[in-house]
């Protein structure tokens, strides 16, 4: 809270020094923020990004994570496809873009392809690991109780992958939450990116950094609210905190 | 006073059968490592049948074979006349760690077993507590693993096993990562529950005093390639003393028999200028076979 203060105290200082066209103070953006939110604009941009990150982000983790498991236990499929993932992890998501404009046109369909293969490598490559480092006697244990085929999947080694696919899938939020927002960055889309983008065209550096900062907020909410409560309480199950 | 132990009988109701199993492994770089030779092994209902020898002996190997876990080379397998190709309900395995499910409570640990035959709910209930109870672990039964200290683990881990109400136990060195003391409460909780329950029992140990304490058959296993090197009867009456005087002079008789394979394994594994006389093995009974090397 302190640093925070410091901050904001060290921001308004710099903006008074420089131009307050290029670097508005944290007054003029919380005024930005006000209005903004006021309006509706903000409120609705944010409502549209999130929604869209939603389905993306499912759709990534859903696949990611089958994806992940038939890397880990299928050859044929960890020799052929997991070239291709390893390769394609090397393309920033963005790259992706001209190429879904052309196929599926300026549409929805075009910005969620972008956020998913933004995210949904990072989930597989971290599912596959996972898959591979559940302990071998677990699964030997599992097969001598009765489990097998889709039971033992189910209820053994998914779950024994779980702290591995869960640092995995919150890598994927992050990517796919940038990946959505270079894509609304640059094509009209309403969402965040287009706001910022908004904000540039009409000289307004206080609702570029508005817009920030609310990407900023729901970026740590996200990951406190959802995902740190997930990884505190699996740690707490498991025990990881004792170790 | 009756001679205390003697070589087995063949039986004539046998339950496990193995026969003629061989067991390889393919070697890096070629060829094959031959884990067990020709193993031909009866065991029967009830019994408690120790496996014991130097690592490397394959008394693992015996265990997975029997449990379906791996199959044989050759020879094969036989469970109540009928063959063994993979695992069952009827025989469950105890291993050295609990492999308890970390994310479970004890009690859904305990009751897995019982989801995948599709016991109906309430049953379920009651065979975990009986169980628990049986284990003495009721009053932990909502912690998870993490919480419980390694015999703890073992107990709970023991109970998963006998949920089912398997016939055959399996168990691969269950209590060799305890120390001494609760393996000696272990030791005598295993023989009360064995006797409640009449299960039949194969333990893998390489630790003598153990088998003898617990065993009405101690198979001595020779090593390289593995094979039965000789299958002992323990006559003594139970409930067992750890410290018993009889205990402790037939943990001798098989220590010397074994002392011979150990230092196979040894000179293998050391250079030559390693002799016996020089490193002097443990004789000393009162030691676990293993123990000074």
């Amino acid at each position: 809270m302190a640093f925070l203060a410091i901050l904001i105290a060290a921001w308004a200082t710099a903006s008074r020094l420089g131009e307050s066209y290029l670097f508005p103070g944290p007054d003029d953006v919380a005024a930005a923020l006000y209005t903004g939110f006021k309006s509706g604009i903000l409120a609705r941009a944010v409502a549209k990004s999130m929604a869209r990150l939603l389905v993306g982000y499912s759709v990534s983790l859903a696949v990611g994570v089958a994806l992940g498991c038939a890397l880990a236990r299928v050859k044929l499929v960890k020799e052929t496809v997991g070239l291709l993932v390893l390769g394609l992890q090397a393309v920033p998501s963005v790259c992706w873009l001209p190429l879904a404009l052309l196929w599926f046109g300026l549409n929805e369909m075009a910005i969620q392809v972008v956020v998913v293969l933004g995210s949904l490598l990072s989930i597989a490559v971290a599912t596959e690991s996972a898959v591979n480092t559940v302990p071998p006697l677990l699964v030997r244990a599992a097969r001598t109780m009765g489990a097998n085929g889709a039971a033992l999947w189910w209820r053994v080694i998914l779950p024994a992958s779980l702290p591995g696919v869960l640092s995995g899938a919150r890598l994927g939020w992050t990517f796919a939450w940038r990946s959505l927002l270079a894509g609304e960055l640059l094509f009209v889309s309403g969402g965040l990116g287009q706001v910022l983008e908004f904000g540039r065209e009409l000289h307004d550096m206080a609702l570029v950094l508005a817009v920030m900062a609310v990407i900023i907020a729901l970026g740590l909410a996200s990951d406190h609210l959802l995902f740190g409560r997930l990884e505190r309480r699996m740690r707490r199950v498991w025990g990881h905190d004792r170790r | 006073m009756v001679d205390p132990y003697r070589d087995a009988r063949p039986g004539d109701a046998p339950l496990i059968e193995v026969a003629a199993v061989t067991k390889s492994w393919p070697k890096e770089g070629g060829g094959e490592v031959t884990t067990l030779a020709a193993v031909d092994l009866t065991i029967r209902r009830g019994e408690f049948v120790c496996l014991c020898g130097p690592s490397g002996c394959g008394k693992t190997t015996i265990l997975n074979l029997i449990a379906g876990l791996e199959l044989p080379s050759s020879g094969e397998v036989r469970v109540r006349g009928a063959r063994v190709e993979g695992p069952g309900p009827d025989r469950t395995v105890m291993f050295q760690e609990s492999a308890l499910f970390p994310w479970l409570s004890v009690r859904s640990n305990v009751s897995f077993p019982l989801e995948m035959a599709g016991v109906p709910r309430a049953e379920r209930d009651a065979r975990v507590e009986r169980y628990l109870r049986m284990v003495h672990l009721w009053r932990y039964r909502d912690a998870q693993p993490h919480e419980l200290s390694g015999g703890m683990r073992q107990r709970a881990a023991l109970a998963r096993a006998l949920v089912n109400d398997p016939s055959i136990l399996l168990m691969d060195e269950p209590f060799a990562a305890l120390d001494a003391q609760t393996r000696d409460v272990l030791h005598g909780e295993l023989e009360r529950i064995w006797v409640e329950t009449g299960k039949t029992v194969v333990f893998v140990t390489h630790n003598v005093r153990e088998a003898v304490r617990l065993g009405d058959r101690v198979i001595i296993m020779g090593t390289r390639p593995g094979r039965v090197k000789r299958d002992l009867e323990v006559r003594l009456a139970r409930p067992r003393e750890p410290n018993d005087r009889d205990v402790a002079s037939l943990s001798g008789v098989v220590e010397r028999e074994l002392k011979i394979e150990i230092e196979k394994v040894i000179r293998e594994e050391l250079d030559d200028a390693w002799s016996p006389a020089g490193n002097g093995l443990p004789r000393d009974s009162h030691r676990g076979m293993g123990d000074g090397i």
